[in-house]
């Protein structure tokens, strides 16, 4: 699987490559700024960006600026952008493109190799990979949730995370089929039509969360 | 001694004769105020004529205020202090246009100038005059004994002796003229300290003019703060997203690759885990430096007095450090003293060149006033980099001040004054508090 790295501090750059290469992963290349990254990433059409959203020359959000051109240019790059803190604002303007295939995660989650690496690999593959920090910030802030009993709000939860249902079914110990009745009742409370797409269902979740 | 009393004889001699000469200049630029108060009241009375309008009364009120802008850079020299009255020139500054006649016509300070042309022409004159008289006399005394001499008998009179019948009688003259001359420079500068009071009645700030210019003053030291507080936040954002944040994310992904491969290449686990633990030690060595670079814990538990020391020790060249302080000063004084301390320190390693450096910190009249000095090759220019520039702002938040002299060939000397209350005089050794 071939990867493109967006990150200006050499020491994370580095640990990202073996990181990524340990698991099989090609690095094709590895910019340290945020004009070189859209070049980049038209010139080698990775099956999956990694890019820090605070680049050089601005050190603002050149990353996230360079990864929402790169998915005008070519529709559902998949593109996993990494920060030191998240905002939900950010994570809507990453979701309102075209498609999925899109990851905002807290740099900390790299610590837990395994999770991090299940990301990088649910992008690539189209899925969503939205840091638990965004989602419980959107949760936290939404009266309408109120409707939703407390086990449908952890599988939306997990759900706007990025998660299968088969995900969500193992990691709240529960049977597949409790999970999509969960996931029906919510969408009914919410007002949204049922669909088979993981991806969709989690920009609706998240969209209508953020509108 | 001897050397201490020949200086003195030379600085009032000196005086004297800047008295003399200034009041001579004075005369001239008298009679100018009677032409200026006249195109002035022109310009005033051509305002509402098109074109011209536009541009006489801004031209001549800029000639008036150089005028007396003169006078009060004078009066400086006689020892009397006029501060410049003006309200600040409106933004942006336009040559032509309502807001300019309404800045120069509703200044007070425009009219207090006005006023004082004819009164300040006239004493001006009159005091320059009298400043001129008795050493001109001083010196006819002086240069009539060799007159007399050549001319024969012919000679009228000198000071006490009129009309002067022999030699001796003339030849007393000169000291006589000398007792004129020296007189005369004597009082020459007490003359030129009058028209400088009189002029101050005119040309000073009124109370609400000096407060006008204090609200200006505190607006841009107000900005000049909150830039520089924002300025600071953002380096230590900077810091931190780059250094120990960084540092951490990097130490996580080691060491959740070290547990990755734990069972598979135990070697490269042990390997990657001596990397984390030397990554963690680096972090907390720059989590405490950023720390010392907002407060320093010194500072905190020292106070000015030990974290100046502290300072002293650390720099790479002996520095003297003589503190008399009978308190603390609040926390924000006391870290801005220590920071522009810490700057001028800074600078004195990295330009001056200097062997040694020494910091004298002492408490009076409510002013903390801090010296920095060393005996580098001076020529430091305070227009030169952001560093000064930097320095002044920290004080003027607390209406502090800085003063840089730097002749070249050294020394170099900071001088810092900052107004300040100490909270707590000083109850246990500074060991106590350990």
């Amino acid at each position: 699987m071939r990867v493109v790295l967006a990150e200006d501090l050499a020491l994370l750059r580095d640990g990202l490559t073996r990181l990524l290469e340990a698991f099989d992963f090609e690095v094709v290349e590895a910019v340290d700024n945020g004009p070189a990254l859209l070049p980049a990433l038209l010139k080698y059409r990775p099956d999956v960006a990694v890019v820090d959203v605070r680049l050089p020359p601005t050190f603002t959000d050149e990353g996230l600026q360079a990864a929402l051109a790169a998915r005008i240019e070519v529709p559902g790059l998949p593109i996993l952008v990494l920060s030191q803190h998240v905002e939900p604002l950010y994570a809507r303007e990453l979701l309102s493109g075209s498609g999925g295939g899109v990851g905002y995660l807290l740099k900390d989650r790299v610590s837990n190799v395994g999770q991090f690496v299940d990301a990088v690999r649910r992008v690539a593959a189209g899925g969503t990979a939205m840091d638990p920090e965004v989602v419980s910030q959107l949760l936290a802030r939404r009266e309408p949730l109120a409707i939703l009993t407390g086990r449908e709000r952890e599988v939306l939860a997990q759900m706007a995370e990025g998660r299968s249902n088969a995900a969500i079914a193992a990691k709240l110990y529960i049977t597949e089929k409790a999970i999509s009745k969960h996931i029906n009742n919510i969408f009914t409370k919410l007002a949204m039509p049922p669909s088979d797409d993981d991806n969709r269902r989690v920009l609706a979740v998240l969209t209508y969360l953020n509108s | 001694m001897a050397d201490n009393k020949d200086m003195e004889t030379r600085s009032w001699v000196r005086h004297g004769l800047r008295a003399v000469a200034v009041g001579a200049l004075e005369i001239v630029l008298s009679v100018f105020n009677v032409p200026l108060l006249v195109f002035w009241l022109v310009a005033l009375a051509l305002t509402p004529a098109a074109g011209i309008g536009m541009v006489a009364l801004p031209l001549m009120t800029k000639v008036l205020r150089a005028r007396t802008d003169l006078v009060r850079r004078l009066a400086t020299g006689a020892g009397v202090v006029i501060a410049r009255p003006y309200a600040p020139q409106p933004q942006p500054a336009l040559t032509g246009g309502w807001r300019r006649f309404k800045w120069i016509l509703t200044d007070p300070a425009t009219w207090r100038d006005v006023a004082w042309l004819l009164p300040g022409g006239i004493i001006g004159a009159a005091l320059g005059v009298l400043i001129l008289l008795l050493p001109a006399y001083g010196l006819q005394g002086i240069i009539l004994l060799p007159l007399w001499v050549h001319l024969g008998d012919v000679w009228y009179g000198y000071g006490v002796y009129w009309p002067i019948e022999n030699f001796s009688e003339g030849l007393l003259s000169l000291p006589q003229g000398a007792l004129f001359l020296a007189a005369g420079l004597i009082v020459a500068p007490q003359l030129r300290k009058v028209d400088a009071l009189f002029a101050k009645l005119f040309l000073a700030p009124t109370r609400a003019a000096e407060l006008r210019l204090r609200v200006a003053h505190l607006t841009v030291t107000r900005a000049d703060t909150v830039d520089a507080q924002a300025a600071e936040l953002r380096r230590i954002e900077r810091d931190l997203h780059d250094g120990a944040q960084a540092r951490l994310v990097s130490l996580g992904m080691t060491i959740g690759l070290a547990e990755e491969l734990l069972d598979r290449d135990p070697a490269a686990a042990r390997k990657l885990l001596a990397e984390a633990r030397e990554a963690s030690g680096i972090a907390l060595v720059e989590l405490r430096h950023l720390v010392r670079g907002i407060h320093p814990p010194v500072l905190a538990e020292r106070g000015l007095d030990g974290a100046v020391r502290a300072l002293a020790i650390s720099m790479s060249m002996p520095v003297e450090v003589d503190i008399d302080l009978p308190g603390r000063p609040q926390t924000p004084v006391e870290s801005a003293a220590y920071f522009v301390i810490a700057e001028a320190l800074t600078n004195v390693v990295r330009h001056s060149g200097a062997q040694t450096a020494a910091v004298t910190i002492v408490y009076h009249d409510g002013t903390l006033a801090v010296v920095v000095l060393d005996d580098g090759h001076g020529g430091a220019d305070p227009g030169k980099g952001t560093g000064l520039r930097g320095m002044e702002r920290r004080l003027a938040a607390f209406d502090g001040t800085m003063t840089l002299s730097s002749p070249p060939g050294g020394p170099t000397v900071v001088t810092l004054e900052l107004p300040c209350v100490l909270s707590s005089p000083k109850t246990s050794p500074s060991s106590a508090t350990d």
